[in-house]
């Protein structure tokens, strides 16, 4: 039996700076085309997405708040109907498939009891509505996504067995050909492939283009998948049930994950996830192996986009970076890296589940046994101050931190990356390998001449120094 | 409850980080939930602040819930106390002073609360000097003042501030402190040694400089000096004041008419400017303009006094200083419109359909959508409100910065009008249809279209090109969803 470091697990102060989970909304309503979002919350809530959203706010985007105002929060006003009022504008105004209300630390606060509510309204307007709590006294970021998903899980039609038989052809015979459906799910239009759908359904919200790439991944390996949730509308959601193999395609997804295999009765796929050429060929591979399928091609693929993207692992081989931690990517972002020939000194994370993210940290133990570096600092709920600290000692040459303190770090001569942007960017799948590389190296490869003489541009370390 | 979209003034509690962060030494502790200090995050980009922004969030989770807080929400008295004993407690503790903020979330906005913490802590700092018999109340010997207001990331606050500073110095004023942008807590004992205080946000200070009149007799100017007739205002105020001190204390009257004459006519352009036969083909256009108080009104009175254009329809956000405001522009608009909804104000430009509009980020794409454009004269800010030039709205600097951004707010309109008149916009739609001038036979396959039209159209043309490129060196006719991921993968973007 291999004899692997265990890595060290710590926890600080939590005292950590991350975006609130309501930010999902930012984009969940772009991906699933005909959901409403309503979020109910106070002005903080509102003014923290309106600065979040952007520009797009603008654009009159498939959201809005249901502002509390005192009366709601004294208990005067009777939540019931003021939903009501609320969810029947937005109905005649935009008319969407399912309105997804998301729960804030306001309505926890007063026990505003949300799922009480919205089975009745939901009669009473015809609409569908789903109940997510996305607040900040439970979760971080992008897990707001996670909560979303596993309240949607449980709105998925149930999977039944004869379903795969249902094709317009009427056969029997599984391996006939079969013409295969033009859903948003899977771009497959009026293509005889002798496969069948096989029982797998992915979850995490990934922008469509993604989607299909991996798509086409698993197709290349005669694996069609069944479904994704999300799905591109609402009313496409995958069949879910016993006998259905689900996978997961970001690392911060845990609870979607126990929500499917516990009340859905699904089989969960643990894998690490796809990101980066090691992790998408681990991911392929072990989706294979559950189908009894030999992957064909892998390795060559894998090497392939190791080659193409040289230029960038010879700029980052050897240098260091310290992730302060606040978008629940950074295991599998650090195993990339660390695969790239960089050395990790620390990952700060807000939160870590080690079942579902187990073969994740597996494989970032076999990474860097491979590469012969030391296994970072794993630091859960981290202290900003502290790492701070540590990084004025350690000295790494990049260090990935949330926009809060980015320009500071900056000014300070540490070069950074703002994280938000892995959130954003497209990281999975073998065609945007260059596209995670591109933002981790922008900052490396922009010290031009004129700043490097600088040793901090920071008022309040050049007036310590004049003293 | 109500169904909001947007809003103007953000809550009670950024207010009060604007105000701790300005301060020169103090550190905001937030206690609450993951992500409401987003404030660090809008400091640091916008004003691209090099220094971390001090606020620290003491995270409140379930566990810190379930041990600590009761009724906190429902009960706003039984919270206040519940607070005051936290903060007495740690004061007790900690060598340095710690201040309760005193805003009601459900009842203030951004902008009162500002006011209201400033007022705090002026109060709380005056207070205690004179407890502790180190009040110094002495005047200074030549005229000063103090300039109340300055905050982080206010509109255009950094460039205001620095005119602010230059505006009272050739005539001999100096400034005694600017707060609370820069300054450190224990100065605050001497700001009643300045002679009086200029409030140029009214929204952001009035109630400070009311305490330290009432309480320490120092007036305060409150004309904000935008535009040639308000600076002009507002620098005969100025020596109405000294005057009343001069012949005590510096044995001679002032009078800076001269000065005001001088820059009037040959430092800033606008007077020059609104004569010329530029501004002339501007006369007897309509304008609508919105914003916080203290700008919109300003903006009215140049667009009207200065300018000779005509303001349909002039509004604020500010509801709690509507009088004020219908005071200001009574006679220079047609109409006035008091919101906080956006939506209201849309519609009303959407009615009157002017020539340009001047208001905030929110009416710039109210702007776009109705073919208007837009100048940005008020917060809400974006990046775009923090140049790295010098553009100050106050002041004779401020009167050019004005000047210019009406001329091309106005002119921009002309110009697309008459390029539309003339057929004059470049058409090089050819480049996107065909992108190589020798026959080619690449297809693409049915299926991939649809794939092309997922990828946003700013780089939709790119990587067509590139994958044709791609197709061609590899000898493929057919383009399919697979060639196009090959070249992606191949070539670099």
């Amino acid at each position: 039996m291999k004899n692997f470091e265990i890595p060290a697990f710590e926890c600080e102060t939590g005292n950590y700076h991350t975006f609130c989970p309501i930010s999902c909304v930012a984009w969940l309503y772009q991906k699933i085309e005909d959901s409403f979002f309503l979020v109910i919350g106070t002005k903080t809530c509102g003014y923290f997405l309106q600065n979040a959203l952007g520009v797009m706010i603008f654009a009159e985007p498939r959201y809005a708040m249901a502002e509390l105002e005192e009366g709601d929060i004294s208990a005067q006003l009777n939540d019931h109907e003021e939903l009501k009022k609320i969810c029947l504008q937005i109905k005649n105004d935009r008319n969407p498939s399912v309105i997804i209300w998301i729960g804030t630390c306001t309505t926890e606060i007063i026990k505003m009891d949300l799922e009480g509510i919205a089975p009745k309204l939901e009669k009473q307007i015809g609409i569908p509505i789903i109940v997510a709590r996305a607040n900040g006294l439970d979760y971080a970021f992008t897990q707001g996504e996670d909560t979303v998903l596993a309240a949607m899980a449980h709105r998925c039609p149930e999977y039944k067995n004869s379903e795969l038989r249902q094709e317009p052809t009427n056969k029997i015979d599984n391996s006939s050909q079969i013409k295969i459906n033009n859903s948003s799910n899977n771009n497959f239009i009026s293509e005889r492939i002798e496969l069948p759908k096989s029982k797998l359904v992915l979850f995490g919200s990934l922008p469509s283009s993604v989607a299909s790439q991996l798509n086409l991944e698993l197709k290349r390996q005669s694996i069609l998948v069944l479904g994704w949730l999300p799905s591109q509308r609402y009313n496409e959601l995958p069949s879910l049930g016993e006998g259905i193999y689900v996978c997961g395609v970001n690392p911060f997804l845990s609870r979607t994950a126990t929500t499917l295999m516990c009340r859905r009765k699904c089989q969960l796929i643990g894998s690490p996830f796809p990101i980066g050429p090691d992790g998408i060929r681990a991911w392929i591979e072990k989706i294979c192996s559950v189908f009894n399928k030999t992957p064909v091609g892998l390795n060559e693929r894998e090497n392939q986009i190791w080659k193409a993207v040289q230029d960038y692992t010879r700029i980052i081989k050897g240098k260091s970076v310290f992730f302060m931690g606040d978008n629940l990517l950074e295991i599998s972002l650090a195993r990339f890296l660390i695969r790239c020939g960089m050395v990790v000194y620390e990952i700060g994370i807000p939160y870590m589940d080690k079942r579902y993210q187990a073969a994740e940290l597996l494989f970032l133990q076999q990474t860097c046994k491979k590469m012969n570096t030391p296994l970072p600092r794993i630091v859960e709920k981290p202290d900003n101050y502290s790492q701070v600290q540590r990084m004025h000692e350690l000295k790494p040459h990049l260090a990935i931190t949330g926009m809060a303190h980015a320009n500071p770090l900056e000014a300070r001569n540490i070069n950074t990356k703002w994280s938000v942007e892995f959130t954003f960017a497209q990281i999975h799948g073998f065609s945007n390998v260059q596209d995670i590389l591109e933002l981790v190296t922008r900052p490396l490869r922009c010290r031009s001449g004129i700043m490097s003489d600088f040793q901090s541009l920071s008022k309040q370390t050049n007036k310590m120094n004049s003293i | 409850m109500k169904l909001a979209y947007w809003m103007y003034a953000g809550p009670a509690h950024i207010s009060t980080l604007r105000i701790a962060s300005s301060f020169r030494n103090v550190h905001a502790i937030m206690h609450a939930p993951l992500g409401d200090d987003h404030f660090n995050v809008m400091r640091s980009m916008l004003e691209r602040e090099r220094d971390f922004t001090p606020v620290t969030t003491s995270v409140v989770d379930r566990h810190v819930l379930a041990c600590g807080s009761r009724e906190k929400v429902v009960n706003n008295i039984s919270q206040k106390e519940d607070l005051q004993n936290f903060v007495d407690r740690a004061s007790s503790y900690s060598e340095s002073d710690v201040i309760l903020a005193d805003v009601n979330h459900y009842r203030i906005n951004e902008l009162q609360a500002a006011d209201k913490t400033l007022e705090q802590i002026v109060r709380y700092y005056l207070d205690k000097a004179r407890r502790e018999g180190f009040l110094n109340r002495s005047l200074t010997d030549d005229p000063s003042a103090n300039i109340i207001g300055i905050s982080t990331p206010g509109f255009h606050n950094q460039h205001d501030c620095r005119e602010l500073k230059r505006l009272p110095s050739e005539p001999g004023i100096s400034i005694n402190q600017i707060i609370p942008e820069g300054e450190f807590l224990k100065n605050l004992k001497d700001l009643s040694r300045a002679w009086f205080n200029i409030v140029p946000y009214r929204e952001m200070s009035l109630m400070a400089a009311n305490f330290l009149e009432k309480e320490y007799g120092m007036p305060h100017i409150l004309t904000t000096p935008i535009g040639i007739l308000n600076t002009a205002d507002f620098i005969a105020q100025i020596s109405k004041i000294v005057n009343l001190w001069s012949f005590s204390l510096i044995e001679k009257k002032v009078n800076y008419d001269l000065y005001v004459e001088n820059q009037t006519k040959f430092v800033s352009q606008a007077t020059w400017f609104s004569k010329s036969i530029d501004c002339q083909n501007l006369a007897g256009k309509e304008a609508a303009v919105s914003g916080d108080a203290t700008h919109a009104a300003a903006i009215t009175k140049i667009l009207v006094r200065e300018m000779g254009i005509r303001v349909s329809c002039s509004g604020t956000y500010c509801k709690h200083d509507a009088d004020w405001f219908n005071e200001q522009v009574q006679g220079l608009c047609d109409e006035t419109i008091i919101t906080e909804d956006h939506t209201e104000i849309g519609d009303t430009i959407a009615r009157i359909e002017p020539s340009a509009i001047f208001g905030t980020q929110m009416e710039r794409h109210i702007g776009k959508r109705l073919d208007i454009p837009c100048g940005v004269i008020s917060s809400p800010v974006h990046i775009q409100n923090f140049p790295l030039g010098y553009r100050p709205f106050l002041g004779y600097e401020g009167t050019n910065q004005i000047s210019d951004l009406i001329y091309n707010s106005f002119n921009l309109g002309m110009e697309d009008h008459l390029l539309d008149v003339f057929g004059g916009h470049d058409t090089k739609e050819e480049n996107i249809k065909s992108l190589s001038t020798e026959k080619n036979n690449i297809h693409w396959s049915y299926d991939v279209e649809s794939e092309l039209k997922k990828i946003p159209g700013f780089v939709r043309g790119k990587i067509k090109k590139n994958t044709e490129v791609f197709a061609k060196q590899n000898n493929i006719s057919t383009i399919t969803v697979d060639v196009m991921y090959a070249a992606k993968e191949k070539l670099s973007s």
